[in-house]
């Protein structure tokens, strides 16, 4: 009984991951191989070593660039838009495939100092 | 030897002739006081300024300007909710008639009164006496705007967008004077409206570490009687007027 439930319910889950409805993200990467941690670690901890770079920052004024949000913008905001933000940006398009909601740049600046607007 | 190193030797032979004396306390050219970018802020140094009031002109709002253009402070066109991080401020003794004029901003104080009365912690002073908010803490809850006696500190009651990438700020938080952190940090060694007071002619605001001795604000402080805003509260701030 058990296993004609799991049964139908992978044919039920398999059906609509076989349409994908939801749209792959769209990781342009202009800057390859510049990145200050392999592309393992950032995918996992980035939230985390963003955090750790903003405490170090804020309340002990630590100006590194590694780790700092200034510093991700620098490098990863698209050579089309200028941004990070965008169906196409960096951050935003796998935010938006995750369902994780970044209010980062709510406050700060999307796009890399020396570009304005 | 190395690009890098070249340029790190040649960086320090230019800082070791920037020192050069000409005399007991005086220098050919102040020393920046830049600090490396993973070293933490010191307490060893107090950022502070002076204000003298007999230099600042009446009228003249280059401080203010110049706060707005460094921060991305820009008018939405309702000056009643625009973030006010300085102002000008016109006294007049009614008796004699004498008339003042002087900036008034965020008092960096060594007691603060907001980071007293902050319920998250986002209220704080860094060690080296710059008195900010951290904006990923601060709930918008302005206890710290009814404790400041200055009035220093603004809330943010609309989206922004546009924002400076060296001074990030937005809807919700409450802000105010950052005392220039980010120019303070990369080794400039001194404020937007201390900056612009200058190119104006007044040279009316300086800045420097109040715990040097021979930092210029230092020594004007020596020469010029002056005295902190709201003394009776003994907060003791990091700005202090001249002719007040």
């Amino acid at each position: 009984m058990i296993r004609l439930v799991v049964a139908a319910l992978a044919i039920v889950c398999a059906v609509p991951a076989a349409q994908a409805r939801v749209q792959k993200p769209v990781l342009v990467i202009e800057r390859a191989g510049n990145c200050v941690e392999p592309t393992e670690v950032m995918r996992r901890e980035h939230r985390k070593l963003l955090l750790q770079q903003r405490e170090r920052t804020v309340r002990l004024g630590v100006r590194t660039r590694a780790h700092s949000l200034a510093g991700c913008v620098e490098c990863h905001a698209s050579s089309k838009t200028g941004s990070v933000l965008g169906p196409e940006g960096f951050c935003q398009s796998c935010h938006d495939y995750a369902g994780v909601k970044a209010d980062c740049f709510g406050c700060h600046s999307p796009k890399p100092a020396g570009a304005r607007r | 030897m190395s690009g890098t190193d070249r340029r790190g030797f040649l960086g320090t032979a230019a800082a070791a002739l920037a020192g050069v004396a000409l005399a007991p306390g005086i220098r050919l050219i102040e020393f920046a006081a830049a600090r490396a970018p993973e070293e933490p802020a010191s307490a060893k140094v107090r950022w502070g300024m002076l204000i003298d009031t007999a230099k600042c002109a009446s009228g003249c709002d280059a401080c203010v300007r110049a706060c707005a253009t460094e921060n991305g402070l820009e008018a939405t066109g309702r000056p009643r909710t625009d973030a006010q991080w300085i102002r000008k401020v016109e006294l007049k003794d009614p008796k004699s008639g004498r008339q003042h004029s002087a900036p008034v901003m965020c008092q960096h104080c060594a007691h603060p009164p907001c980071v007293d009365v902050c319920p998250t912690g986002a209220s704080f002073k860094r060690a080296d006496g710059i008195v900010l908010v951290d904006m990923h803490t601060c709930i918008g809850c302005r206890y710290c705007i009814m404790a400041c006696p200055y009035k220093a500190r603004s809330f943010v009651h609309e989206n922004l967008s546009g924002q400076r990438p060296e001074v990030p700020r937005g809807k919700g938080c409450v802000e105010g004077c950052t005392l220039c952190v980010h120019k303070v940090d990369r080794g400039d060694g001194i404020t937007a409206c201390a900056e612009a007071c200058r190119a104006a002619g007044h040279e009316a605001i300086v800045f420097g570490d109040l715990n040097d001795p021979e930092s210029p604000v230092s020594r004007r402080l020596r020469e010029l009687p002056n005295r902190a805003l709201r003394e009776d509260l003994r907060l003791d701030p990091g700005v202090r007027y001249a002719g007040l």
